[in-house]
C-alpha cells in the first residue's frame, strides 16, 4: 500500500520528467500486459467506431437468413461472416455494437464507484473516530452480501435496465475503493510531509485531495482496472439473468440469454458473445497485472 | 487474544443489525403492492385486502414493522413464502444442502487442482509450466462462468452425450432424503446406478462453480510459495540435503498455505454469487436458484429472509476466518 515513497514526489510539486516513461518501462516488462493493452485498444476502437465498422444495423432482421452458420462452415454465407441469430440478425454487427455497451458500463461504473469511494474513503480517514466507525460498518454491511445477489436485488427494485444495472454494480463496487483509499490514506497521514503541510496551514480539502490523495493513487488505479473487468462481467451476468440490458439491445450477456435455447442447434450464437466477453475481460486483467507491477514496486518481486 | 475476539465480535453486532435493516428496507421499497402481487390475477375484494394488510402488519408504522420483524428474526421467524406458504426458514434449510454439496465439490475441485498447479508454477518460475498454468489461471479468472457453463453443456451433453443437462438426479430414481446430500443419499438408498447418476449430474456444475476459485487459488499459491521459497530456512533445508520434493512440498508449502487458506475462507461470497448463475443454468435446486426465482416472482418474504440468511452466513464465515487468522498470526491481533 505504501508503494510510492514520498521522496519520489518533489516538494515543489513539479512532475519529475520521464515519470510516464519510467512507468511504461516497468509496464512493458510484462509482455502479457502490453498484449492486453493492444487488445484493449482494439476494444476501445471498436466501441468508438462500431456504427461505421458494422456491416449492418444490429437490429435489422434478414428473415430469409435465420440461423446461418459462420461463413467458413457449410451453409455459411460471406454476407454474414459470423452467421446470423434466430431472428436473422447479423452476429458480427451485433457483437461490434455490443462492445459499446460493455465499454460504457465499464467507464461509468469505474468513474462513479471510484469517485464516490475515494471521497468517502478520504473522509473516513480524516474524520473523527465515531464517523470513521460508522462509515466502515456501512461498508461491511454492503460487503456482507454476495455482490451479484445484491446487484440483482437492487435491479429488481429499480427495474431491469442497463442504466439500473450500472447503478447497482457501482454501489456494489464502491466499498472496495473506500477501504483501499482509507487504508492507504491512514498510512500516509502519519508521514512527515503531511504534518508539515498541516503546519504550513493547508486546509482540510487541500490536505485531503492535493497532499494525501496523489500518494494513495497506485493501489486505487490497480483496483480501477480490476473493477472495470468485474463491471463488464457483472453487467453481462445481469443481462444473462434477464435483469440487465433488455432485448433487443445487442449487449453480450443479453445476447447469450436470448441464444440459450439454441445451444445444441447453433453453436455460434452462443460461442461468439461469450468469447467477446472473455477476450475483453482477459485483456483488462492482463493490463491490470502490468499496472500492479509498474505502480506497486512492493508487489513486483512476488 | 480474548480482547481481539471481543473486538471482532463487537463489530459483528452492528453489522448484523445493519443487514437486517437493509433486507427489511428492500421489501418496503420494491415497486408494487406486495399484497396485490400475492393475490395474483384473481384479484381481491376490498375486505380481504384490508384483512391481509392487517395480517401482515402493513397498517402499522414502518418503525413498528421493523421492530416486529427484528423480534421475529431473533426468534428464528422469517415469515412465510407468498407462493408456497411455507416458512422461509424451512425452505432455506431444505434447499441449503444442495448448494452446500455443490459448493463443497467445487472447492475440492479448486483446491485439488489449484494448489498443485500453484506449487509447480512457483518451483518452475518463468519456465513453461509456470507460463502455461498462470495464463490458464488468468483465463479462468476472467471467465464469464455462465458462458463457460453453456460451452461445457454443448461439448459434454450435446456433442458427447456424457452428462445430463440439468437437475441433481435422474427421474428414474426416487428415495427419501436422509442427509440432503445426493451423493450420500444415493449410496444409502442402495439403488443401483443412483450414485452414478448423482455424480454425473454434479460434474459440470462443479467445474463451472469451481473455475474462478481454482484460478484464484492457483495464483495465490504461486505468489505465497515464491515468497516463502526466498526465505533462509528453505536454503537451510536445501543445504541439509533434503530432496526438492520434501523442501517444496512440506517445508515451503506448509507456510505458504496460511494466506491460501485465508483466501479460501473468504471465498464464500464468491461461491454464493457463482451459485446464483450455476444453479440457474443447471436447474440445480439450491439457494441460488431459489433466490433468483423468488426475485422474479416478487416473493418478498423469501427475498428478504434469503438475503438476511445468506449475508449472515458470509459474515459468520468471514468472522471465523478472521479469528482463526488472528490465532495463527499474532501480528494481526495488535491492530
Amino acid at each position: 500500500m505504501t508503494a510510492t515513497a514520498p521522496a519520489q514526489t518533489p516538494a515543489n510539486g513539479v512532475e519529475r520528467p520521464g515519470r510516464f516513461k519510467e512507468f511504461y518501462h516497468y509496464f512493458s516488462e510484462n509482455r502479457g500486459a502490453v498484449f492486453g493493452l493492444w487488445i484493449f485498444a482494439g476494444f476501445v476502437f471498436v466501441a468508438a467506431f462500431a456504427p461505421w465498422l458494422a456491416p449492418y444495423d444490429p437490429a435489422e432482421q434478414f428473415r430469409d437468413f435465420t440461423l446461418i452458420p459462420p461463413a467458413w462452415q457449410e451453409g455459411g454465407n460471406w454476407a454474414f461472416p459470423l452467421g446470423t441469430d434466430p431472428l436473422g440478425r447479423d452476429m458480427l454487427s451485433r457483437l461490434l455494437t455490443g462492445a459499446r455497451y460493455s465499454f460504457f458500463v465499464g467507464v461509468v461504473v469505474v468513474t462513479v464507484s471510484a469517485t464516490g469511494g475515494i471521497i468517502i474513503g478520504l473522509i473516513s480517514a480524516f474524520a473523527p473516530k465515531w464517523l470513521d466507525a460508522i462509515i466502515m460498518r456501512v461498508m461491511d454491511i454492503i460487503l456482507a452480501f454476495p455482490s451479484l445477489l445484491l446487484a440483482l436485488v437492487l435491479v429488481a427494485i429499480l427495474g431491469p435496465s442497463l442504466t439500473n444495472a450500472m447503478i447497482a454494480i457501482a454501489i456494489v463496487a464502491q466499498p472496495h475503493y473506500v477501504r483501499l483509499t482509507r487504508a492507504s490514506a491512514l498510512g500516509e497521514l502519519q508521514k512527515d510531509y503531511v504534518t508539515s503541510a498541516r503546519v504550513v496551514g493547508a486546509g482540510l480539502p487541500r490536505l485531503m485531495f492535493l497532499t494525501v490523495l496523489p500518494n494513495c493513487l497506485a493501489p486505487i488505479i490497480v483496483q480501477a482496472a480490476l473493477s472495470f473487468s468485474t463491471a463488464i462481467l457483472d453487467a453481462a451476468a445481469l443481462g444473462f439473468l434477464g435483469m440487465g440490458a433488455q432485448p433487443p439491445t445487442p449487449e453480450w450477456g443479453t445476447m447469450l440469454a436470448e441464444a440459450r435455447e439454441f445451444i445444441l442447434r447453433a453453436w455460434w450464437v452462443v460461442t461468439f458473445p461469450g468469447l467477446a466477453i472473455l477476450i475483453t475481460v482477459l485483456s483488462i486483467n492482463l493490463m491490470g497485472d502490468g499496472l500492479r507491477d509498474a505502480l506497486d514496486p512492493k508487489l513486483k518481486r512476488s | 487474544m480474548l480482547r481481539y475476539l471481543l473486538s471482532r465480535l463487537l463489530t459483528f453486532v452492528p453489522t448484523f443489525f445493519g443487514v437486517t435493516l437493509i433486507s427489511f428496507a428492500f421489501i418496503r421499497v420494491l415497486p408494487g403492492d406486495p399484497i396485490i402481487v400475492m393475490a395474483g390475477e384473481r384479484g381481491l375484494s376490498e375486505e380481504r385486502y384490508q384483512e391481509l394488510v392487517r395480517q401482515y402488519g402493513f397498517d402499522k408504522s414502518v418503525f413498528q414493522q421493523y421492530v416486529d420483524y427484528l423480534g421475529g428474526v431473533l426468534q428464528g421467524d422469517l415469515g412465510a413464502s407468498f407462493v408456497t406458504k411455507k416458512p422461509v426458514w424451512d425452505e432455506f434449510f431444505s434447499l441449503f444442502p444442495a448448494t452446500l454439496e455443490l459448493s463443497i465439490c467445487a472447492m475440492i475441485f479448486a483446491v485439488a487442482l489449484g494448489i498443485p498447479a500453484g506449487v509447480i508454477a512457483a518451483v518452475n518460475r518463468g519456465k513453461l509450466p509456470d507460463r502455461l498454468f498462470m495464463s490458464s489461471a488468468l483465463v479462468g479468472y476472467s471467465m464469464p462462468i455462465f458462458w463457460w457453463a453453456l460451452l461445457l453443456i454443448i461439448l459434454f451433453s450435446g456433442m458427447l452425450g456424457w452428462t445430463p443437462v440439468s437437475g441433481r438426479m435422474s427421474l428414474m430414481y426416487f428415495f427419501e432424503p436422509v442427509t440432503g446430500f445426493m451423493l450420500i443419499d444415493s449410496l444409502l438408498s442402495g439403488q443401483e446406478g443412483a450414485f452414478r447418476s448423482a455424480v454425473s449430474h454434479l460434474i459440470l456444475p462443479t467445474i463451472v462453480l469451481g473455475t474462478i476459485p481454482l484460478a484464484v487459488i492457483a495464483r495465490q499459491t504461486r505468489s505465497a510459495m515464491l515468497e516463502v521459497l526466498g526465505e533462509d530456512y528453505i536454503r537451510t533445508a536445501r543445504a541439509k540435503g533434503l530432496s526438492p520434493a520434501r523442501v517444496n512440498g512440506v517445508h515451503a508449502l506448509r507456510n505458504a498455505l496460511i494466506p491460501v487458506v485465508t483466501v479460501i475462507g473468504l471465498m464464500v461470497g464468491t461461491l454464493l454469487a457463482g451459485a446464483i448463475l450455476t444453479e440457474t443454468i443447471f436447474s440445480w435446486p439450491g439457494i441460488g436458484k431459489w433466490m433468483v426465482d423468488s426475485i422474479f416472482r416478487r416473493d418478498y418474504p423469501v427475498v428478504q429472509g434469503g438475503l438476511l440468511l445468506i449475508a449472515s452466513m458470509v459474515m459468520i464465515v468471514n468472522l471465523t476466518v478472521d479469528v482463526l487468522y488472528g490465532l495463527i498470526n499474532p501480528k494481526i491481533r495488535r491492530r
